[in-house]
């Protein structure tokens, strides 16, 4: 007998589930840099990569797991706020180009600094909880406690942003700022300090990712952990609009699932070239991203 | 009281006010009044401190505003409805009403019940976004929006555009309203002058970014060759 749970159906569902996350998560902190500044922010597996490797270094010094993840977090954060003030903050209002120019170099810039003080040999992080999968009547079920370890993490980073941005007066002010910066400054809002702190939660969220990506067991962390991730969170993005949180967790998550299937069904070197497809064929229906409402918001 | 010396305003090459010395009495409606392009929005942006002048200051109770940034001058208590209202679309009518309240130290809730008995309409449609609401209504919304952190001094810039005669003339109606019974000082840029002249204690004429006339509404409003400055009929 074969059981439901254990079909080919559910372990690529659940397979799939667990990488999506990862991608959603990427996709969202593009987002939310992408509609407070209008910048691509293509450092942004990179400095994510970088804050882990700072926090996760303690662990030289016999710092526990925990207390570097929360490290790793911390440094998330001022590494935001120092990118927005010193590098970013220049850029507003100069041509498009500029600032992708600017952020890719950033992105070669760090991954060259990390490889310099860090190495590039692959750093095994302790693994916070088991990578075996669980077992149904003998055959295994695609999930692991370091899956749902992965998963429940999303969960709550979701819910987390979700409130900060729909319930809180910080959240409100915030997403004016993105929406309407010249409107909230009248208002007495310090849009100049809500830019940046958007930079530093979005920064946060990636590094949450870094660490969850660097703590499998099968990867571990090199100066180019976050580039695959990034390139996946990317696309998750664009094809669910980069106007929409909401989307870009959609679509990370349904991308996911969509390229565990392609994985197994035709094989990993398939991966890229599915996902590209996607992209391409999403950005010919419907440019401005599935999610989106109003095609261009800002000026 | 907000007291303007020598305001000279530049956009590149183009000066867009010259030489601008003014006051708005407390409590009271100070119509600005000039044809488009006259600098009458240059001049509310500068003192809200979206523009920098080039020279010239700007007093409000004793304190220098030019060089300030925008939101420390709205913390002062200086409200600006711009133009086109500027209500955020996407939002909806109570989370435009409480960003206005964000930074004053109101309590919320009295807040909007007092907006909400002021402009009922907007109790009604709290919910909706508000591009959902009609030229009209966003306008009553920036001006609760305005209204609900209890400025002391208020810049409407243009309030009736586009507004249907009989609500331009309940708006003003409220405006001088809000003056009499709170002892708010408005600055009211319009291009409607003769609404504006109804209701407003003194006035300025601006032509090209000069001051051509510093006076009493009543004065303003009696003076033929005045009209044809903001009526946009010199060259």
């Amino acid at each position: 007998m074969d059981p439901f749970l254990t079909s080919r159906f559910v372990t690529d569902l659940l397979g799939g589930l667990t990488n999506g996350v990862e991608y959603g998560l990427v996709a969202l902190s593009l987002v939310l840099i992408w509609r407070s500044t209008g910048i691509l922010n293509f450092a942004q597996g990179a400095m994510p990569m970088f804050a882990t490797y700072i926090g996760m270094g303690l662990l030289s010094y016999h710092v526990g797991y925990w207390p570097c993840v929360a490290i790793s977090i911390a440094a998330g954060f001022a590494i935001g706020g120092v990118t927005e003030r010193v590098l970013v903050r220049p850029l507003y209002g100069k041509p498009e180009i500029n600032p992708i120019v600017v952020m890719v170099g950033y992105l070669i810039v760090l991954e060259g600094v990390a490889a310099a003080i860090w190495s590039t040999t692959p750093r095994s992080l302790p693994i916070p909880f088991s990578p075996i999968e669980w077992q149904l009547g003998g055959k295994p079920i695609a999930l692991s406690p370091f899956d749902v370890y992965v998963i429940v993490t999303g969960v709550i980073v979701m819910t987390a942003i979700t409130i900060l941005f729909q319930f809180t007066k910080l959240g409100l002010q915030l997403r004016a700022s993105a929406l309407a910066p010249e409107v909230s400054r009248l208002l007495g809002v310090r849009v100049g300090r809500m830019l940046t702190l958007g930079w530093m939660i979005s920064t946060a969220v990636g590094t949450v990712t870094a660490v969850l990506v660097a703590s499998n067991f099968f990867t571990g962390l090199t100066p180019q952990v976050m580039d695959s991730i990034f390139a996946f969170g990317f696309i998750a993005a664009a094809i669910g609009g980069l106007d929409s949180p909401v989307g870009a967790l959609v679509m990370g998550i349904v991308l996911g699932i969509v390229l565990q299937f392609v994985t197994d069904y035709l094989n990993s070197n398939s991966v890229i070239i599915v996902a590209l497809v996607m992209l391409i064929a999403s950005l010919m229906i419907r440019p401005s991203g599935i999610f989106t409402r109003n095609a261009s918001r800002r000026v | 009281m907000i007291s303007i010396t020598g305001l000279n305003v530049n956009f590149g090459a183009v000066q867009a006010l010259r030489d601008v010395s003014m006051r708005a009495e407390t409590g009271k409606i100070t119509a600005v009044l000039g044809a488009n392009g006259a600098g009458k929005t240059t001049l509310l942006r500068t003192i809200s401190g979206l523009k920098e002048p080039s020279s010239g200051s700007i007093d409000f109770e004793g304190t220098a505003l030019v060089g300030q940034r925008p939101e420390n001058i709205a913390r002062r208590g200086i409200g600006h409805v711009p133009e086109g209202r500027g209500v955020i679309g996407e939002f909806t009518v109570e989370e435009n009403l409480r960003l206005g309240a964000m930074t004053a130290k109101v309590n919320l809730h009295e807040g909007l019940d007092e907006q909400y008995a002021r402009f009922p309409v907007l109790g009604e449609r709290r919910r909706q976004h508000a591009a959902k609401l009609s030229g009209g209504e966003r306008q009553m919304l920036a001006m609760a929006r305005a209204l609900i952190a209890r400025p002391t001094v208020l810049l409407l810039d243009e309030p009736s555009l586009g507004l249907a005669p009989l609500v331009t003339a309940q708006l003003m109606h409220l405006i001088h309203d809000l003056c009499a019974s709170s002892g708010l000082t408005v600055i009211l840029v319009e291009q409607n002058a003769s609404s504006a002249l109804r209701i407003a204690d003194n006035a300025v004429v601006l032509h090209l970014g000069n001051v051509v006339a510093n006076d009493t509404a009543t004065t303003v409003a009696a003076d033929d060759k005045l009209r044809q400055y903001y009526l946009g009929m010199v060259e």
